[in-house]
């Protein structure tokens, strides 16, 4: 038997294994376990706000940790920072290249990332001392293009990639501290852990990945979707991942039991899910849709208890505030809408 | 620095080999009851929902994103 052969027929022995061991632990499902809960109530949500400004696409937005403030990325080539409660544009900075497909806004406020077809990850310093916003590091490394960024500190960042990899960065030095391979296919999103240890990743080989961020190693991989994986979170308390996919579908994995828990899915619904965020609580799943809707999913019964209707093209990018309050979209129509 | 890997660069057999090895790290992990995980799970839910506002609305007035009518914000 040649190695390719011998190494392919190991690896299918173990997965085997896996899915066995999966099985013996699977002693009741979440439909059955929830049977007795009541369906929550239907959840009418309202465009409070408008935040127009951006002249092309949204590909991505992210809150702030304040609560009030965000960022949004645009192929108009620029990166607002909004004052939600006012509308109001705190920054508006030009970027270099106009094919951004993600950003993000650090913890501390000082600082926020964005990347996509130039394959670098650029942060900017927000709290310069003239006041201007600049660019204050390139990071570099990637092959492919930066699909999702996120802030563990002032100090480091995570990227995912259509290179496969997912990469630790020192912001200070600008370079790579660790590089996370192991899917094979372009890792479209990645979400940390409200402890900050570990971090998922989502991709188009169909699987979602649990990395340990300090030990360098992949933990568990998820598999059940039958397309690319587009959006990815953690539900709010950390022990469960949801996942959004091309396939129509979301899914509900918990860690502890290293399996899916439920499919988010209604036979009406056929295109891609692009982005998702779970409310404060995680009773609700806000998933926003190819068909330029956002679905709002009761996560324990896994019905759809409501719909944000608002946008005149796809809905990509969705985000709930951390006090819970409110709820951002993102769309190519060029608008965001703040809802609660 | 720890896992420097082009993945342009890697062959078939490094990539088969990287998912045998990732495979044998993950046959071992201990695996909770989704009994367990489920009831978790649901009072995780129960536990937030009161002070969820998509949940439970808010009141106009309480309500920071409420339509500014009239007047002047300065800021």
């Amino acid at each position: 038997m040649g190695e390719m052969e011998e190494l392919r027929k190991e690896a299918d022995n173990l997965k085997d294994q896996i899915t066995e061991a999966r099985k013996v632990v699977q002693d009741t499902t979440l439909q059955e376990a929830v049977a007795g809960t009541t369906l929550v109530g239907r959840v009418q949500l309202k465009t409070r706000k408008t935040l127009r400004g951006h002249l092309a696409k949204i590909y991505a937005m992210h809150w702030g940790t304040d609560t009030k403030l965000c960022v949004s990325a645009s192929q108009d080539g620029k990166l607002i920072v909004w004052d939600t409660l006012t509308t109001n544009k705190v920054n508006a900075i030009p970027l270099k290249s106009s094919w951004v497909m993600t950003c993000a806004y650090a913890p501390s406020g000082n600082m926020v990332a964005c990347g996509g077809l130039d394959n670098m990850c650029s942060i900017y310093n927000l709290k310069g001392k003239d006041g201007n916003v600049k660019v204050m590091r390139e990071l570099a490394a990637h092959t492919g293009y930066l699909s999702c960024c996120r802030f563990l500190s002032d100090s480091e960042i995570i990227t995912s990639s259509g290179d496969c990899t997912c990469i630790l960065w020192d912001i200070e030095t600008g370079t790579e501290k660790t590089i996370f391979a192991g899917h094979l296919g372009d890792c479209m999103s990645l979400a940390v852990s409200p402890d900050f240890k570990m971090f998922i990743s989502g991709a188009c080989d169909f699987t979602a990945k649990l990395w340990d961020i300090r030990e360098a190693t992949c933990r568990q991989t998820f598999s059940g979707h039958e397309s690319d994986i587009n959006a990815i979170g953690f539900f709010p308390n950390g022990n469960a991942v949801i996942t959004g996919s091309d396939d129509a579908t979301c899914k509900l994995y918990d860690l502890r039991a290293d399996q899916e828990l439920i499919t988010y899915q209604d036979s009406g619904i056929m295109c891609g899910v692009t982005s998702l965020a779970p409310s404060l609580s995680g009773r609700l799943l806000l998933a926003g849709y190819d068909d330029f809707n956002v679905n709002i999913w009761d996560m324990l019964k896994a019905e759809r208890v409501g719909v944000l209707a608002g946008h005149d093209n796809r809905v990509s990018c969705i985000g709930v505030s951390s006090d819970g309050m409110a709820c951002c979209t993102g769309s190519w129509d060029s608008f965001l809408k703040i809802w609660n | 620095m720890p896992g420097v890997i082009n993945m342009d660069e890697l062959t078939d057999v490094d990539k088969a080999k990287m998912e045998r090895d990732q495979k044998k790290i993950e046959v071992k992990l201990e695996r909770w009851l989704t009994s367990k995980c489920c009831t978790e799970f649901m009072e995780a839910v129960q536990a937030g929902v009161e002070d969820d506002t998509l949940v439970k609305g808010i009141a106009e007035d309480k309500n920071p994103f409420k339509e500014l009518k009239g007047g002047c914000v300065v800021c």
